[in-house]
């Protein structure tokens, strides 16, 4: 979802200030702000809330995780049903990713290049998936592949395995991670408008030319972005994968349902030790953000000066 | 080239139209579409009267009060304190603040089971929050309350966010010129400047919070008929094999959440004319 939120995020240019004399400045602002207690009372009520809802459960993940000792931090990671669930999270990830990143630059290209009829249905469907519950992402499946659903006596016959498999766990992890790259790449695209694409057809390019030359290095920063957002949710999906897997130790485990298995084990410190690798992930993923978006702010900056 | 000319709106000089709007719809028709299409078939199959019979089941009812109550409440929660967060960041400096703001989307990246165990074991009455708490949070109601606020949380700090950030000072400094305290001018200026992106993420938080499942279920002790979500009776049904009363469940919670995404449409496109863009 914060993809949506994400792309109405513009830089604030607002900012930048006019010549205004230095004691003006100061004095009107002044005018439109507010006394130092109230300023501070705003400030340290913010922080206790975000403090008790954010920080403290961050932190005690890695604390949590260390309670019995680096030992059986270590123990709980190297474990065959630890590594085997790792190794199933990056195959997933690794599938879906690629795939989603591939239709987001498809899709971005169709919309943000191209007016056609039926645009703005296209945007709303390509929404969905954010909208749908991950346990309903998981049942469509089910309801298609599964034993009772449209296509279970078929893969019975043939001996395929979707659902309590692989494939399930790569395709519900695909419809949730659906609208990630789209998000982040079609408003973008569509501000930059189409005039550089045109220039470089009419100077000869062919189209494959234009995506690898042109439009894809204009959106490198969203593209990045939108990978490390993606892959993010990919890595962590539990409900969706939780209802397709089957919970097959060692087989259909991903890393978010080991921590469950091992949380409702009463094993907290190998739980936490596991949710430590997706926290870390997590954190990763927000120092990226933050580096993509200063990037992307002063390559805006750049290219509109004012 | 007939698919394009029949499509297009405008000519283009660019290539690649077909290719990859075909592709588009053709990866969105497999993945998303005819997947969804199954869970409305599946109810065509089922009898009015025995759908509404699952469907209003009292345990069924019962997770829906508490899902759609304790989503209600965490948004609210969210709307005054993500506010109050939003404006906290953009109006004042403070040492910490940028790593503050870059934390607020830790909820998005943080994988939901992760957030489930470590809210659990922090609220449990022997946890670091929960022995200095008078009540029970973990594994009651308030529980999932717990939860679904700080999933909701980022909704409403990032759609406030880029207004506030936006909002002409001018304005501000005229109604204190024209003799408006700074809660008059925050009632009458600011406020309504802020309500449109303020119920868009207030109804992103709700829609978020109504789907949550992961980080519920390890807080709320899944007690049936007081703490047990639509989301968990959905799968306890899966895992009965009654396919048929979880898809019945999941209609409901679908056309509640595609009815949630046209007002957030809607009310996103009011704030893009309030904003006059």
């Amino acid at each position: 979802m914060s993809a949506v939120i994400d792309s109405g995020r513009r830089p604030a240019v607002a900012d930048a200030p006019v010549a205004v004399p230095a004691r003006t400045a100061t004095r009107a602002r002044d005018a439109v702000g507010e006394p130092a207690w109230v300023r501070r009372t705003l400030i340290g009520v913010a922080l206790v809330f975000l403090t008790l809802f954010l920080f403290v459960p961050l932190v005690s993940v890695f604390v949590q995780a260390l309670a019995k000792g680096v030992d059986v931090y270590w123990a709980a990671l190297v474990e065959a049903d630890a590594v085997s669930a790792l190794k199933l999270t990056l195959i997933a990830a690794g599938i879906s990713v690629p795939l989603n990143l591939v239709f987001g630059v498809a899709a971005a290209w169709a919309i943000a290049k191209f007016d056609f009829h039926g645009k703005s249905l296209l945007l709303t469907l390509i929404d969905l998936p954010f909208s749908v519950s991950p346990v309903i992402a998981g049942l469509i499946y089910m309801l298609v592949f599964g034993l009772q659903g449209w296509c279970g006596e078929w893969l019975r016959d043939h001996d395929l395995k979707i659902v309590f498999a692989v494939p399930g766990i790569v395709l519900a992890t695909v419809f949730v991670t659906f609208p990630f790259i789209a998000r982040e790449l079609i408003p973008l695209m569509q501000a930059q408008g189409q005039e550089q694409e045109e220039a470089a057809r009419v100077l000869g390019a062919s189209g494959w030319q234009i995506l690898w030359r042109v439009t894809l290095p204009n959106v490198r920063w969203a593209l990045l972005y939108g990978v490390i957002l993606c892959n993010a949710r990919a890595m962590g999906e539990f409900g969706a994968v939780s209802v397709v897997s089957g919970h097959i130790r060692g087989q259909t485990n991903t890393l978010p349902l080991h921590i469950e298995i091992l949380y409702n084990d009463y094993q907290f410190a190998a739980a936490f030790a596991v949710a430590s690798l997706l926290a870390g992930l997590a954190l990763v993923t927000l120092v990226l953000k933050y580096i993509v978006e200063r990037r992307a702010h002063a390559s805006f900056d750049l290219e509109k000066p004012e | 080239m007939s698919t394009r000319a029949l499509l297009l709106r405008r000519h283009s000089v660019l290539p690649g139209f077909n290719l990859s709007l075909g592709f588009a719809l053709l990866y969105l028709c497999f993945i998303v579409l005819v997947p969804l299409s199954a869970v409305f078939l599946k109810t065509f199959t089922v009898s009015w009267s025995a759908f509404v019979e699952t469907v209003t089941s009292p345990r069924v009812v019962a997770s829906y009060r508490l899902t759609f109550g304790a989503s209600l409440v965490a948004a609210l929660v969210n709307g005054v304190f993500g506010l109050l967060v939003a404006w906290v960041l953009v109006r004042y400096r403070f040492a910490g603040r940028r790593v503050v703001d870059a934390l607020v989307d830790l909820p998005f990246a943080l994988p939901t089971a992760v957030a489930g165990i470590a809210l659990t074991t922090l609220y449990a009455s022997n946890g670091w929050i929960g022995k200095w708490l008078p009540f029970k949070v973990a594994y009651t109601p308030l529980g999932v309350f717990v939860a679904l606020t700080f999933i909701g949380l980022p909704f409403v700090v990032r759609t406030v966010q880029p207004v506030l950030e936006d909002l002409q000072r001018e304005l501000e400094e005229a109604a204190a010129t024209l003799g408006a305290s700074r809660l008059q001018t925050f009632a009458h200026v600011i406020f309504p400047a802020l309500m449109p992106a303020l119920l868009t993420g207030f109804a992103l938080a709700f829609a978020r919070a109504l789907g949550e499942y992961g980080s519920v279920i390890f807080i709320a002790g899944n007690m049936p008929m007081v703490s047990e979500i639509t989301s968990l009776l959905i799968i306890t049904k899966l895992e009965q094999y009654d396919y048929t009363g979880a898809t019945a469940i999941a209609v409901v919670m679908l056309v509640a959440a595609f009815t949630l995404l046209l007002l957030i449409n809607l009310l996103q496109a009011w704030a893009r004319a309030r904003q006059g863009r």
